[in-house]
């Protein structure tokens, strides 16, 4: 289970694309992503990129949209009633984040934008442009996993485990805005995912304890 | 998947008020709300126009004479966590910190939060109710648990959703409205739309429009304000009851102010009933007494929701004891 299983390590430190999210699936999806940005990236828009934000999408038409997620810029053919999820996990191959409820209401979908917390289901793709989007996959340190990760591994802070990326991105966010959380501020900031297993009391002991190692700096040490 | 829409995100008003003559057209804000109705076919939009981009309609800062412009666009957190806010106008701050939860309060706006639509299952559901155009309400025989006792006129029973409406109805606050005629300005208080008057319209609005600002006005010496809501399970929930008060104290004594309800009726629910029982009298037992009878004064509960009739008098009564006792 832990992140520094040597075994797990089959290529050398720093030159992988794990923290940006790769994996496999997201390796194929990536080629068909780049044949559409080719397409689209030729005569077909030729005003400048801010004027390009500004043009109404028809109805079922595909726009170029360049999203910056964990860092990375990915620019990719949408259509305007794609949701941040969809193309987080179906376009960009990044599936940490979850569909759960699909309407806002469960938080397996969490993602910060521009460090703050929300649902991926209930923001439009095309409204996430020009922000800076942190998934799950974003929160590795390296190879190591982030603290809150490390916490929520600690403390045995799941049961079946789907909701686990979203209660870690929604305490990420929580510990960014807030580090030194009270007990209150704890159960409030984690308020809005539900784990249908009821791991609360343990996803409460492991953001108490994230942000503790945050604190201390110690991301994957703890 | 959502239904297929045309979608344009101008970064002006004026741009954006000529994109909503589109057929079809409908505001997108923070969407929190927009998205779930589109989901659920409630409602079909040609276009959206998104106003997230216009930066104008951004921020809270004082008027000149000392209240506060909320630009429509602030987020519910936003709301939540301002200085002047939490400061001067403390029910405000609680209703902001009461809503949904805070992935949706970091995206959902405050303009969008008096804009929503209603949370009633039949009109979200599959049933083509009077709200949607259809001939017949649900509700008024169905699974009536979380709806209206207050203002329906026999005709819609759906409560309206928002925790901020109550708190800036009762503070007295305005609406700013941009539209293809020009601005104007409506009261938070006459801004939603009670069924007798058009069961189809949840606000004001005028297609075209779009709340750009909501502007509070500064505090009255010796206002208290609290907001107060009660959910069916501690986390998260829209109200089953919830009360806005904005009182105005000289000393002991209530010589002005507004009781909302939420969780009562159609609209954000103002209780003259409860206002006239306490204003001009110290909030002592017996007043308070009087004010709580008179909170369910002319309510109507259907079959499934009679428990809000004790439900608001426990609340009324609580909530009177507890600003009795605050500091300002």
């Amino acid at each position: 289970m832990k992140s520094k299983d040597p075994a797990k390590h089959t290529h050398a430190r720093g030159s992988c694309e794990c923290r940006k999210g790769i994996t496999r699936r997201g390796f194929m999806t990536r080629l068909g992503v780049g044949a559409a940005g080719v397409a689209a990236s030729g005569a077909l828009f030729p005003q400048t990129a801010a004027a390009k934000e500004m043009e109404m999408i028809k109805a079922g038409d595909m726009a170029k949209i360049t999203l910056r997620v964990n860092g990375r810029e990915h620019t990719l053919l949408a259509e305007p009633r794609w949701t941040l999820l969809y193309v987080i996990r179906e376009k960009l191959g990044l599936t940490g984040s979850k569909i759960g409820c699909e309407r806002g209401e469960c938080g397996a979908c969490t993602v910060l934008i521009d460090n703050i917390p929300r649902y991926a289901c209930m923001t439009l793709a095309v409204e996430a442009r020009g922000a800076e989007i942190t998934t799950v996959e974003g929160l590795m340190e390296g190879e190591d996993l982030g603290p809150v990760q490390q916490a929520f591994l600690e403390e045995d802070a799941f049961q079946c485990g789907y909701c686990t990326p979203g209660q870690v991105v929604a305490a990420e966010g929580h510990l960014r805005a807030d580090p030194d959380p009270t007990d209150d501020e704890v159960l409030r900031g984690m308020s809005g995912n539900l784990c249908r297993c009821g791991a609360y009391p343990h996803i409460f002991k492991a953001v108490r304890s994230a942000a503790e190692k945050r604190r201390r700096g110690k991301g994957g040490e703890g | 998947m959502l239904p297929k829409f045309a979608y344009v995100r101008p970064d002006n008003l004026k741009e954006a008020v000529e994109k909503l003559s589109a057929e079809g057209a409908m505001v997108h804000a923070g969407g929190t709300d927009l998205l779930g109705c589109l989901r659920d076919d409630v409602l079909d939009a040609g276009t959206l126009v998104s106003i997230s981009a216009i930066k104008d309609l951004r921020g809270i800062r004082k008027t000149e004479n000392g209240g506060l412009r909320i630009g429509a666009l602030t987020t519910i957190t936003e709301v939540s966590r301002h200085r002047l806010v939490n400061q001067k106008y403390k029910g405000l701050a609680q209703g902001a910190s009461e809503v949904a939860s805070p992935q949706l309060r970091n995206q959902g706006t405050i303009g969008g939060n008096l804009c929503q639509k209603p949370r009633c299952w039949y009109y979200r559901g599959e049933f083509h109710c009077l709200r949607k155009g259809g001939t017949e309400c649900f509700a008024a025989e169905g699974e009536n648990t979380f709806h209206c006792i207050f203002g329906s006129d026999s005709i819609c029973f759906i409560v309206h959703p928002s925790d901020t409406a109550p708190n800036l109805a009762a503070l007295d606050a305005e609406v700013n409205i941009t539209g293809p005629k020009g601005k104007r300005t409506v009261k938070v208080e006459d801004f939603h739309v009670l069924p007798a008057d058009d069961v189809m319209r949840d606000t004001v609005l005028a297609p075209g429009e779009i709340v750009t600002e909501i502007i509070v006005p500064p505090v009255k010496h010796g206002l208290r304000s609290s907001y107060r809501k009660i959910k069916a399970r501690r986390s998260w929930d829209f109200a089953l009851a919830g009360v806005a008060l904005a009182l105005v104290f000289d000393g002991d004594k209530v010589t002005d102010g507004r009781v909302v309800f939420s969780g009562a009726a159609p609209v954000p629910w103002r209780s003259r009933e409860v206002e006239s029982a306490i204003i001009g009298n110290i909030l002592d037992g017996k007043t308070i007494r009087t004010a709580a009878e008179a909170s369910v004064k002319g309510a109507e509960p259907l079959a499934k929701n009679e428990y809000k009739i004790g439900m608001f008098q426990g609340m009324m009564t609580e909530e009177l004891e507890k600003i009795a006792r605050a500091e300002e």
